[in-house]
């Protein structure tokens, strides 16, 4: 056991040696037309081969430490509870849920601008990750490509409201469908495909999007990206200083007020607050329907749910569609807010902090998304000085969260399903 | 009057055969049980009926369709249920949503009816409505896989090794149940390793060795015969 551990451990530390050499201690540099291989400083040779030590104790000596992480929850105060009782539990966040939305519509008349305008960037990570949730947390599908149906979303507003002029309420329900309808195409030949398989064709899809936007130039502007993209309005009327659009009126002279910048900033919040809540409403909908418990059952079981009679395709398609139909309509969100997209907006990164905040919250609940949106977001803006380690953090909190909670932080809580006595 | 026919049906897994031509046929409102050693192919052949593995070559005819080619999703909304080897019920639901499940296909009144049906064929999964299905003891989740297969209405209801790791008391009433699902009308086709048990209930039974039926008889004349004793009633 202990010699196994061993060669392990060194055949680990040799692959990180390979691996980190030629990408951080080569690199080519460029002496007019020739190209010459260089080293790097004797302190980074240092840092590579510190790396491959530490690579090496740690795989050495593994089943100690994950031993000890495995003990963490005895610090947990929760971890001994008895859990709660269903229906109390759904009360609970039904009540929490309710406090948190009303909390949210008042909040933005009390602080800065600036704060409102990242609690609307938090409200579309919510609108992602709930989506996210019924692919990955309640159908059981890891999808790494979702951040494509977002930039679906993104650029179908952005380009018709570049050659048609569209407004944003016409786009929103546009959006979404086309990226629901993408989801639809890009899944049905990809969901046969079971787990890491998967991940890895959604990965390569995602970036496959990204890249065609990037490089469709007469389309979609490539690298430069899409600008003037409408803010949105209030039955015909703009939030700007002055009106844009022919046959709009404008806010601040309609009420007779001064005209803010705050006005547009705040109402955009509140516009993605009502869709939040809408997403919210409507997917909670989807999980007491029958077609919700189909994708838990085939989740649980795949065999047991195709021996019901289920159809495998059918029901991971309608919850691949469904995601990225909300996506679309985070992207709407999203191009309205930043008036200004390119695919740098939609790199995989993106995925992967939407993947984060589902995984954080519990893989299917909803509270517990919302939640993790919230801290995946803000946190990182509170420690700025941190700012660049952030995907190591997230890193290192989700390998927590594996050994710790694999459950989340707030766990999936069912909502059951009972059918009406009388007929 | 079958129900279900099997003709010279050969499964494969990749390349390995693991049914080698077997012919079955289950009458209507008959009990047929397939006895066979660990391996025989028991569970392949009612896997090979719902399409999971498909036939390679055969024919396999559902009350008169040929199903040989359908998807399984098309075969299992057709009359027809199965009680999977190992139960697979869902854990995570509760008693009454793995119900629903097995209704997924017919209507709210339907469901309501069956339930109450299944209910009062197993008093003890009324007493569990809400409890998760995972905390349920071997027997209870057994009494749910089947209560589960009775949910969408089947004229064929497959069992694989229901008894399978029960105390003799939830077996009796497991086999009570079986002889029960026959006297509504339903046909029963049976998998066990439990030999004795059931080719008494059975009113035919066929051998499965290595892939391929070795006897067919009427479930008594099973139980006396000197090879079937030898190998499988432990002599
Ligand atoms: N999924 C599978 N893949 C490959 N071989 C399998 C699979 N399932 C069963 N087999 C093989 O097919 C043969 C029959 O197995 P099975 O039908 O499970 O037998 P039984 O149910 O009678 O115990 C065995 O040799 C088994 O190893
Ligand atoms: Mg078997």
């Amino acid at each position: 056991m202990a010699a196994n551990n061993m060669r392990h451990a060194l055949f680990c530390a040799i692959v990180t040696l390979i691996i980190s050499f030629p990408i951080l201690g080569l690199s080519l540099e460029a002496k007019g037309v020739n190209i010459t291989l260089s080293g790097a400083k004797t302190s980074t040779y240092v840092a590579i081969v510190l790396a491959a030590v530490a690579v090496f104790v740690f795989q050495t000596f593994r089943d100690t430490f994950m031993g000890a992480l495995g003990k963490l929850p005895n610090f947990n105060p929760l971890a001994g509870r008895e859990p709660m009782e269903q229906t109390k539990r759904v009360k609970l966040e039904s009540w929490l849920l309710t406090g948190i939305v009303v909390f949210a519509l008042f909040w933005p008349f009390l602080v800065s601008r600036g704060s409102v305008d990242l609690a609307t960037l938090v409200l579309i990570y919510i609108m992602l990750a709930l989506g996210l949730n019924v692919v990955v947390g309640l159908a059981g599908l890891l999808d790494l490509g979702y951040v494509a149906f977002y930039a679906v979303g993104a650029y179908t507003f952005a380009l018709l409201s570049q050659y048609t002029g569209i407004s944003f309420w016409m786009a929103l329900p546009i959006g979404a469908l086309l990226a629901g309808l993408t989801g639809m195409i890009l899944g049905f030949p990809v969901l046969r495909l079971r787990g890491d398989y998967l991940a890895i064709v959604t990965l390569g899809f995602g970036e496959i999007i990204r890249i065609l936007l990037n490089n469709w130039t007469t389309l979609t502007g490539g690298p430069n990206g899409i600008g003037g993209i409408p803010e949105p309005t209030l039955f015909g009327m703009e939030f700007g200083r002055r009106v844009k659009e022919e046959g709009n009126t404008s806010f601040h002279e309609t009420f007779g007020i001064a005209y803010s910048g705050e006005h547009k900033v705040i109402f955009l919040y509140l516009i993605a607050l009502v869709l939040a809540v809408i997403t919210a409403l409507i997917i909670r909908r989807f999980m007491r329907m029958p077609v919700g418990r189909a994708w838990e059952a085939l989740r649980e079981d795949e065999i047991a749910a195709r021996s019901l009679g289920l159809s495998r395709t059918a029901v991971k398609l309608s919850a691949f569609t469904i995601g990225a139909f909300f996506a679309g309509f985070a992207g709407t969100v999203f191009a309205s807010k930043q008036g200004f997209i390119s695919p740098e907006s939609f790199v995989f990164l993106e995925s992967a902090i939407i993947l984060a905040i589902v995984v954080l919250g519990g893989m299917g609940s909803q509270l517990g998304v919302i939640l993790a949106a919230i801290a995946v977001t803000i946190l990182p803006e509170l420690a700025r000085e941190f700012s660049e380690y952030r995907m190591l953090i997230f890193g290192a909190a989700m390998v927590l969260m594996m050994v710790w909670r694999p459950q989340g932080l707030l766990p999936v809580r069912r909502i059951q399903i009972t059918l009406n006595k009388q007929g | 009057m079958s129900m279900l026919v099997l003709e010279d049906v050969h499964t494969h897994y990749g390349k390995i055969e693991a049914l080698h031509g077997v012919s079955v046929e289950v009458n209507k409102g008959e009990i047929v049980s397939l006895i066979g050693a660990n391996g025989a192919g028991k569970t392949t052949l009612l896997m090979t009926v719902c399409g999971m593995p498909q036939a390679s070559s055969g024919r396999i005819i559902l009350e008169g369709r040929d199903i040989t080619n359908e998807p399984t999703a098309q075969i299992m909304r057709s009359g027809l249920a199965i009680v999977p080897e190992g139960r697979r019920i869902f854990s995570g639901l509760t008693v009454e949503e793995n119900l629903h499940m097995g209704g997924f296909f017919t209507s709210k009144s339907e469901i309501r009816k069956n339930q109450a049906h299944v209910y009062e064929l197993f008093p003890r999964l009324k007493e569990r409505e809400h409890q998760r299905a995972g905390t349920m003891s071997g027997g209870e989740q057994q009494m749910l896989a089947i209560g589960r297969a009775l949910m969408s209405n089947p004229h064929m209801i497959i069992l694989d090794e229901p008894s399978l790791g029960l105390a003799p008391l939830i077996i009796k009433q497991i086999f009570e149940i079986i002889g029960h699902l026959r006297d509504e009308g339903i046909t029963v086709f049976l998998v066990e390793q439990n030999a004795h048990q059931a080719l008494h209930l059975a009113d035919r039974g066929y051998v499965l060795e290595t892939g391929k039926i070795r006897l067919h008889d009427t479930g008594k004349n099973l139980l006396e015969n000197p090879d079937v004793q030898n190998a499988y009633l432990g002599g």
